[in-house]
């Protein structure tokens, strides 16, 4: 076997190959600069939307909306994930990357693909929005570039299975995989499926596009909810790990029980493939019955698995701080937790938004009755954005602080800014979030340029609450991409011009030495 | 009880009985999931208000046939260069959506039951009434008849919901409601 370079981290004593550390750093820098795209679009998208502002004209508020989304729940949100399955697989398990050559092919077709799509969509060929309803019709270079990014994606994810079989096989880790890495595996599992229901409707409207056969309107909503709805639950397993991984690095949050937390990650893959259902409630399709049983039976149980998480996650984090001595009262252990430290503050803003804002709007939309009041409305935006912004990149940016003194070895740039960002993000999105859902109740539309109506034959006036509504909602929004500004002068000034940390030198996070991490690392065979 | 992280991998026997706090949980939230479960056919059965309706395979062409039947059928004036129809109580009613505009404006009558047909000549449209607030899919190809009883007299206004092309936030239609012994001329409702 050839050798690999690997370094010993000061601080968590896991080892870590230069391979994975370069694959890291490179998805990384491609998420941060998605983000940077998708949230100048998503300012331009919320100034127009405040209809006080009307920043855009039509064509181009449909162009930076399909911009905004494209990048930021496709382009920005896998190349993270791509770092995190780096993360999970290599770094956790004390193990080489598999395939490190392939592993960087993925990454250049991911770019490719991500390039080639925004592309088509900033020139104007593809103003068809993230949904791409057929048949709604974009550049062929649009489905393509698609197409080449998901497959690219497929292989990291078959570099991660590969990585998983080199660990066992070299002995890098005693036991079972750690739970942070199961969490990894079960969106891995997702994401074949979900990628599988993504290739079975890409490539057909790829072929469409170019005229070569026909793709029916109900049977691409179908599957591409499948890709749609199950890619958010590759998001929620990830999330849910990245919980679990900053509740050990921040505060040394113990899993109360293995066999409770690992049954709800098996809930994820088996209950949520169909259970995109929801998204067709009031659809002509589709039978009452197969929607009836595709939202309750399959979502309930999927449902259960982050009502658990919900559960062991905060328990884990109380125990964890019991066991550290902060066992004075009831709530000694939350009132002294680390709250300027924005890896915990972010990872409990990413709990209690997700959950009670995001999960609950999520759950209720779910219902025949209620889909009927909420479908296409606002309602819809501002359940997604607390479930996958305040929820899923919430989490993100909370474990980029980590990322940053144990990958990158750079000082934290700026850290006064650090430490209020994740309350200026989440504070934000919270507020964007409820005020357009409740905007939404009014009947208020998702993805429309101009609610006043001002060119259409018939006056329609939606109640002035709205306008006040919408208000508020680009206040919080506005906080919101303040706090995401901060994200980003952060880890790119840390990044590119920080200061590197020195052996021994302390970050401005801590590690605080989880309670199993007393033990040794176990030593490497030699190879 | 574990004392160990989620970073660190489990030793030996980990299939281990949960604890009776986590257990309680896992059961509350089982019950839960049970109780949404059981509401989801409940509420179909016992709702008054589902989206389940007729559903047929069509195409534009056919579809776009029978609407004009049914607009010359029944046509009693025009509003903005829209035709305007009255059908029978408990009739069939055909509303087109394209882009950018539905057609025809329909006058129905409070407290009568009606067929409320909805497909689309292009792409996908959102049927969203408003102030009622009440959102379908239209789909092209796809016939979705829907069983509807208007509860109370108004002028009702229909806006699309789904994107559809650059004229989207322009396409706006009608639907007057009136009163079950109103006489009012349609002319005159329909300025």
């Amino acid at each position: 076997m050839k050798s690999v370079a690997f370094r010993t981290c000061p601080i968590t004593g896991l080892r870590v190959s230069a391979d994975a550390e370069a694959l890291i750093k490179a998805n990384a820098v491609a998420a941060t600069v998605a983000l940077l795209t998708g949230g100048i679009a998503a300012i331009m998208v919320l100034l127009t939307r405040w209809q006080a502002v009307h920043l855009l004209p039509a064509e181009w508020f449909y162009r930076i909306l399909t911009v905004h989304g494209m990048t930021m729940l496709i382009f920005f949100i896998l190349f993270f994930e791509m770092g995190v399955l780096y993360f999970a697989g290599a770094v956790m398990l004390n193990s080489r990357v598999a395939t490190p050559r392939v592993g960087w092919a993925a990454f250049w077709l991911m770019v490719v693909g991500a390039l080639v799509t925004e592309w088509t969509m900033w020139t104007g060929r593809a103003d068809v929005l993230l949904s791409s309803y057929v048949p709604l019709r974009a550049h062929p270079a649009f489905y393509l570039g698609v197409i080449l990014f998901a497959v690219g994606a497929l292989i990291v994810v078959a570099v991660f299975f590969a990585t998983l079989v080199v660990a066992k096989r070299e002995h890098t880790y005693e036991g079972s995989l750690p739970l942070v890495t199961y969490g990894a595996v079960t969106a891995a599992i997702i994401a074949v499926i979900t990628l599988g229901q993504g290739a079975a409707i890409y490539i057909p409207t790829f072929f469409w596009s170019l005229g070569m056969m026909k793709v029916d309107p109900e049977i691409y909503r179908l599957l591409w909810w499948g890709l749609g709805h199950s890619s958010q639950q590759i998001n929620v397993a990830v999330m849910v790990s990245i919980w679990y991984l900053l509740g050990a690095l921040t505060v040394g949050a113990v899993v109360l029980n293995e066999k409770i937390s690992r049954s709800a990650f098996v809930l994820y893959t088996l209950f949520i493939s169909i259970a995109a259902a929801h998204h067709l409630l009031v659809d002509p399709g589709l039978s009452p019955a197969w929607k009836i049983v595709n939202t309750s039976y399959f979502m309930y149980l999927a449902v259960l698995a982050s009502m658990i998480h919900g559960f062991t996650v905060p328990a884990g984090i109380e125990l964890g701080q019991r066991l550290r001595g902060y066992t004075h009262g009831m709530f000694d252990w939350l009132r002294r937790a680390p709250w300027g430290d924005p890896g915990f503050s972010s990872l409990i803003f990413s709990i209690i938004v997700f959950g009670f804002v995001g999960g609950i709007t999520g759950v209720t939309f779910g219902t025949e009755q209620i889909s009927i009041i909420a479908h296409n409305t606002l309602r819809v935006p501002g359940h997604f954005h607390a479930t996958v912004v305040s929820g899923t990149a919430m989490a993100f940016m909370g474990v980029t602080y980590y990322v940053i003194p144990l990958i990158f070895r750079k000082q934290i740039a700026f850290w006064p800014l650090a430490r209020i960002q994740p309350y200026l993000f989440a504070g934000g999105m919270l507020v964007f979030s409820l005020a357009m859902t409740f905007a939404g109740t009014f009947g208020v539309p998702r993805r429309h340029w101009d609610i006043s109506f001002s060119a259409a034959p018939f006056d329609v006036q939606f109640n002035p609450a709205v306008d006040l509504l919408l208000g508020v909602m680009a206040l919080g929004g506005l906080t919101a991409a303040v706090g995401g500004g901060i994200y980003i002068l952060v880890t790119v000034w840390s990044v590119f011009f920080g200061k590197p940390l020195e052996a021994g030198e302390a970050s401005h996070v801590h590690v605080r030495n989880p309670v199993g991490y007393s033990e040794p690392t176990p030593p490497l065979p030699a190879s | 009880m574990n004392t160990h992280t989620g970073m660190e991998s489990p030793r030996g026997i980990w299939w281990k009985p949960a604890h009776k706090t986590e257990k309680m949980w896992v059961a509350i939230a089982f019950g839960w999931c049970m109780v949404l479960f059981a509401m989801m056919p409940i509420w179909h059965l016992k709702g008054g208000q589902n989206p389940s309706g007729i559903r047929h395979r069509t195409n534009p062409q056919a579809y776009f046939a029978r609407a004009q039947e049914f607009i010359n059928t029944y046509k009693v004036g025009e509003d903005h260069g829209i035709p305007v129809v009255a059908p029978p109580p408990g009739s069939d009613v055909y509303l087109v959506a394209m882009s950018w505009r539905w057609m025809p404006v329909l006058r129905l009558r409070e407290g009568v039951e009606y067929t409320l047909h909805l497909s689309s000549l292009d792409v996908n449209h959102g049927f969203s009434l408003y102030p009622v607030n009440a959102n379908f899919q239209v789909v092209p190809g796809y016939d979705y008849g829907l069983r509807i009883t208007p509860t109370e007299a108004g002028d009702y206004r229909i806006t699309c919901n789904e994107f559809c092309g650059i004229g989207h936030h322009t396409m706006v239609g009608r639907v007057i409601v009136t009163g079950e012994d109103d006489s009012t001329d349609v002319a005159e409702v329909t300025r």
